[in-house]
C-alpha cells in the first residue's frame, strides 16, 4: 500500500495526486459509505416517542428490530400473520420495477446496436442529439406533462376515442400505465448507453462472419452480439432496476391513487409520520433486497463485478 | 464439392469514387487463385462482392453458374476468412468451429464430432475446449480455416488472413494453406498484397491496380513475362530503365535510355513502334558482370553505393546515369566478393531476361 502511495506520487504528481485522492475519498467515504452507515445505524434505533430525549446515549438506548418487525408484521395488535399492506406495495414495486427494466431492455438494445452499427456519421449524431435534448426539461415537468397526455381526458384517448379505437376513455393513470411508461421513459439513457458503450466495441468482422457462416439475425445477435453486450446491458438493466424501484416523484404525480410505490410509504415515514428509524428500516430493506436481486441477477447472467464498470 | 466463379462486368462505385472497375474474369472449380495487389486496389472489394457483402453497381456474380445478385452472404456457398479472423471470443474453440452446423441445427454431439474431425484436418487435435484467447496467432489461423470448411462452401474466400503472423510462421502457413486447399478440394480465392504469398500457393494470380486487373496468368509468367509496366514494378524486384523505342528487331526491341542502348525481349503481343515511350525492366538477377572487356551491348557503367547480404544471395546496390538506383542480386555460391563504396564497374544486363514494355505508371516504392 505505501509503495502504490509512492508510486502514485511519484507519477502523477503532489497536486494531482492529492485532489484524486481527495475526490475519491469524498466521492465514496463522505457521499456514498457514511451516510448509508449512519441510515443503517438509526433503522435499528428507538423512535424519539418512544425514548426520553435526555435517555439518548444513555444504557436504555438499546438497539431494536422493532422496526424491520413492523413492516414485515405490522402493529403488534394487527391481527394478521403479515403487514399485508405494506409488504404488498414491497413486493409490487420489486415487480413493477423489473417489468419496467425489461421494456426497457428490449427497447433500447434495438437503438443502442442501431446506433452503434447501423447508423452513420450524422444519422447517429442526429439521434443522440434527440435522445439526449428531452432531458433537459425537468422532471416534475416531465412529470405533469404526462398527466396531460395519458389523463383520461389526455391527448391519448382523446385520439383514439376520436378514430373510433375505443368507446369508452381508458383511466391510464389509474391502470398505471402512464406510471410504467414515465419511469421506462425517464431511465432510456442510462440503459441505452451502456449497451450502445458495450455493442460499439464490437468488432464489425464478427457480425459478418456469423452471417458468412449462414446465421440468420436473430441467430447473431442471440450468439454474438447480446453475448458480447452482456456486460453492458447488465450494467444498464443495474441501474435502471435501481432507480426504477427507487423513484418517488413520479409515482407521486402519475402513479395510480390506489397503488402506492414503496418509497412513498417510506417518506410517510420520514415525513408525515416523523419516524425517521422506521423510515430508515424500510429504506434499508429496499436496498438490500435490491442489491440482492442485482447480484443474484449478474450470478445467474454469469456477469462479474469488474465487467460492468467497463 | 467445388464451384467456379465467374464475374460479369463487374463495377463498384462508392460515391465519386470506383474501387472495382468493369471486372471480367472466371476462376476456375477447384483452383488457388490470388488477387494480387496494393493496399486501395480493390482486391478487398472483389472479395465482397464474391462473398455477398458488397452489392456490385454493375454486372453480376455467378458461382457454380448460378446468379448470385440478391443473394446474402448467409445463402451463398462461400465462406470468409477474414485478415483479423473474426474468431468469436466468447466461443470455445469447437463452438467456433461448429457455428455454421449450430447455425443449420445439427446436434449438439454432432457439432462437437464434426469440430474434432476438422481439428484434426488443421493440425490441432484435441484443442476444441480451449478459448480463443489462449491460441497462439498460428493456432487461431488454423481454427478460423476450420470454421469456414465446417460450413461445407464450394469457395472459400481469404481476406488476407497471414498478414498477421510473422515471417516463418507465415511461410510455413503458405504451405500448410495450400495443403489444406488440396485435400479440401474446392475453389480457394486468396486476397494478398504480398507477392511471395500469392506465388508460391496460387495456381494463378490476378495482378490488380486501382480497380483494374492488369494480368491474370500463373505465377511464374505474371513474374517472368509481365504485361504492363505495372505488374513488372508492383511483382517483385525489377530495375526500370525509361526510353525511348529506336528499332525492333525479330525477337528483340531496342530502347535508347539515359543508361545507353538496350536490347530486351518484347512482351506477348507487343505493339510497341519506333518511337513509342517504353521502360525496359531488368530484374536484379538478369544483371551479371562483364566478363568480356570488349563486350558492349547492354552494358551499363555504375558505381558501388552499398553491399547486402541475404544468405542464399547478395546484392549490389549501384548507381547509374542520372542517380538512377541499380539493384543486382548473386546467388552466393561461397565465394562473395567484397566490393567498397564508390568502385566503378559495368554491368550487363541479358536482353533475354530483361522485358521492355509500354511506359505507364510503376508501383509506388
Amino acid at each position: 500500500m505505501r509503495l502504490w502511495l509512492k508510486k502514485f506520487f511519484l507519477r502523477n504528481g503532489i497536486v494531482l495526486s492529492l485532489y484524486m485522492l481527495l475526490v475519491t475519498f469524498i466521492w465514496i467515504v463522505v457521499m456514498f459509505v457514511l451516510p448509508q452507515i449512519f441510515m443503517f445505524d438509526f433503522s435499528f434505533r428507538f423512535n424519539w416517542t418512544q425514548i426520553d430525549p435526555s435517555k439518548i446515549g444513555s444504557p436504555e438506548d438499546i438497539y431494536t428490530l422493532q422496526h424491520y418487525k413492523f413492516l414485515l408484521f405490522g402493529s403488534p395488535n394487527n391481527p394478521d400473520p403479515l403487514n399485508i399492506v405494506d409488504v404488498t406495495v414491497f413486493g409490487r414495486t420489486i415487480l413493477a420495477a423489473i417489468f419496467v427494466t425489461l421494456f426497457d431492455v428490449i427497447l433500447c438494445y434495438p437503438v443502442a446496436y442501431y446506433l452503434a452499427h447501423v447508423a452513420k456519421g450524422s444519422i447517429t449524431r442526429l439521434m443522440m442529439l434527440s435522445l439526449v435534448v428531452p432531458f433537459w426539461i425537468n422532471e416534475l415537468l416531465r412529470a405533469f406533462a404526462f398527466r396531460i397526455l395519458f389523463g383520461e381526458e389526455g391527448t391519448i384517448n382523446n385520439i383514439l376515442l376520436f378514430l373510433g379505437v375505443l368507446n369508452q376513455p381508458i383511466d391510464f393513470v389509474r391502470e398505471n400505465i402512464a406510471l410504467y411508461t414515465g419511469l421506462g421513459y425517464a431511465y432510456i439513457l442510462l440503459m441505452i448507453f451502456p449497451i450502445y458503450n458495450a455493442v460499439e466495441s464490437l468488432d464489425r468482422n464478427q457480425i459478418e462472419a456469423a452471417r458468412d457462416l449462414g446465421s440468420p439475425w436473430w441467430r447473431i445477435h442471440w450468439r454474438v452480439v447480446i453475448p458480447f453486450a452482456k456486460p453492458g446491458i447488465t450494467s444498464g438493466c443495474t441501474m435502471v432496476f435501481m432507480l426504477s424501484a427507487g423513484a418517488l416523484a413520479l409515482p407521486q404525480i402519475i402513479g395510480g391513487p390506489s397503488s402506492l410505490w414503496f418509497t412513498q410509504i417510506i417518506y410517510q415515514w420520514f415525513n408525515t409520520g416523523s419516524n425517521w428509524p422506521r423510515g430508515s428500516a424500510y429504506a434499508v430493506s429496499l436496498m438490500v433486497i435490491c442489491v440482492i436481486l442485482v447480484l443474484l441477477i449478474m450470478k445467474i447472467f454469469k456477469v462479474k463485478f469488474g465487467e460492468i464498470g467497463r | 464439392m467445388s464451384a467456379d466463379v465467374t464475374l460479369e462486368n463487374i463495377t463498384v462505385k462508392f460515391d465519386d469514387f470506383t474501387a472495382v472497375n468493369n471486372t471480367d474474369i472466371t476462376i476456375k472449380g477447384g483452383e488457388f487463385f490470388s488477387f494480387l495487389g496494393p493496399s486501395g486496389c480493390g482486391k478487398t472489394t472483389l472479395l465482397r462482392v464474391i462473398s455477398g457483402f458488397q452489392e456490385p453497381s454493375q454486372g453480376r456474380v455467378l458461382i457454380g453458374g448460378n446468379d448470385m445478385t440478391g443473394i446474402g452472404p448467409n445463402k451463398r456457398p462461400t465462406a470468409l476468412i477474414f485478415q483479423n479472423l473474426a474468431l468469436f471470443p466468447l466461443m470455445t474453440v469447437w463452438e467456433n468451429i461448429a457455428f455454421s452446423l449450430e447455425v443449420k441445427g445439427v446436434s449438439k454431439t454432432k457439432c462437437r464430432k464434426r469440430a474434432e474431425e476438422l481439428l484434426e484436418l488443421v493440425a490441432m487435435p484435441g484443442q476444441g475446449d480451449k478459448m480463443v484467447n489462449e491460441l497462439s496467432g498460428g493456432q487461431r489461423q488454423r481454427v478460423a480455416v476450420a470454421r469456414a470448411l465446417a460450413a461445407e462452401p464450394e469457395v472459400l474466400l481469404l481476406d488476407e488472413p497471414l498478414s498477421a503472423l510473422d515471417l516463418k510462421l507465415r511461410q510455413h502457413m503458405r504451405t500448410e494453406l495450400r495443403e489444406i486447399q488440396q485435400r479440401a478440394g474446392i475453389t480457394f480465392i486468396y486476397i494478398t498484397h504480398d507477392q511471395g504469398e500469392a506465388l508460391t500457393m496460387s495456381d494463378r494470380v490476378a495482378v490488380m491496380r486501382e480497380g483494374v486487373i492488369e494480368q491474370v496468368e500463373e505465377g511464374t509468367k505474371v513474374y517472368d513475362k509481365p504485361v504492363t509496366a505495372f505488374v513488372a514494378s508492383f511483382v517483385g524486384e525489377n530495375n526500370a530503365f525509361h526510353g525511348t523505342v529506336s528499332n525492333i528487331l525479330a525477337a528483340k526491341i531496342v530502347v535508347s535510355t539515359d543508361s545507353g542502348v538496350l536490347e530486351a525481349s518484347p512482351a506477348e503481343g507487343s505493339s510497341l513502334k519506333v518511337g513509342d515511350k517504353a521502360i525496359v525492366f531488368a530484374r536484379p538477377e538478369a544483371m551479371s558482370f562483364v566478363k568480356r572487356r570488349n563486350l558492349v551491348k547492354n552494358v551499363i557503367n555504375t558505381e558501388v553505393v552499398h553491399q547486402e547480404f541475404e544468405g542464399h544471395f547478395w546484392h549490389l546496390i549501384l548507381q547509374g546515369v542520372n542517380g538512377l538506383k541499380i539493384k543486382m542480386s548473386q546467388i552466393n555460391d561461397g565465394t562473395t566478393e567484397v566490393f567498397e563504396e564508390g568502385k566503378k564497374i559495368k554491368v550487363q544486363i541479358d536482353p533475354k531476361l530483361a522485358v521492355v514494355l509500354p511506359s505507364g505508371p510503376l508501383a509506388a516504392e
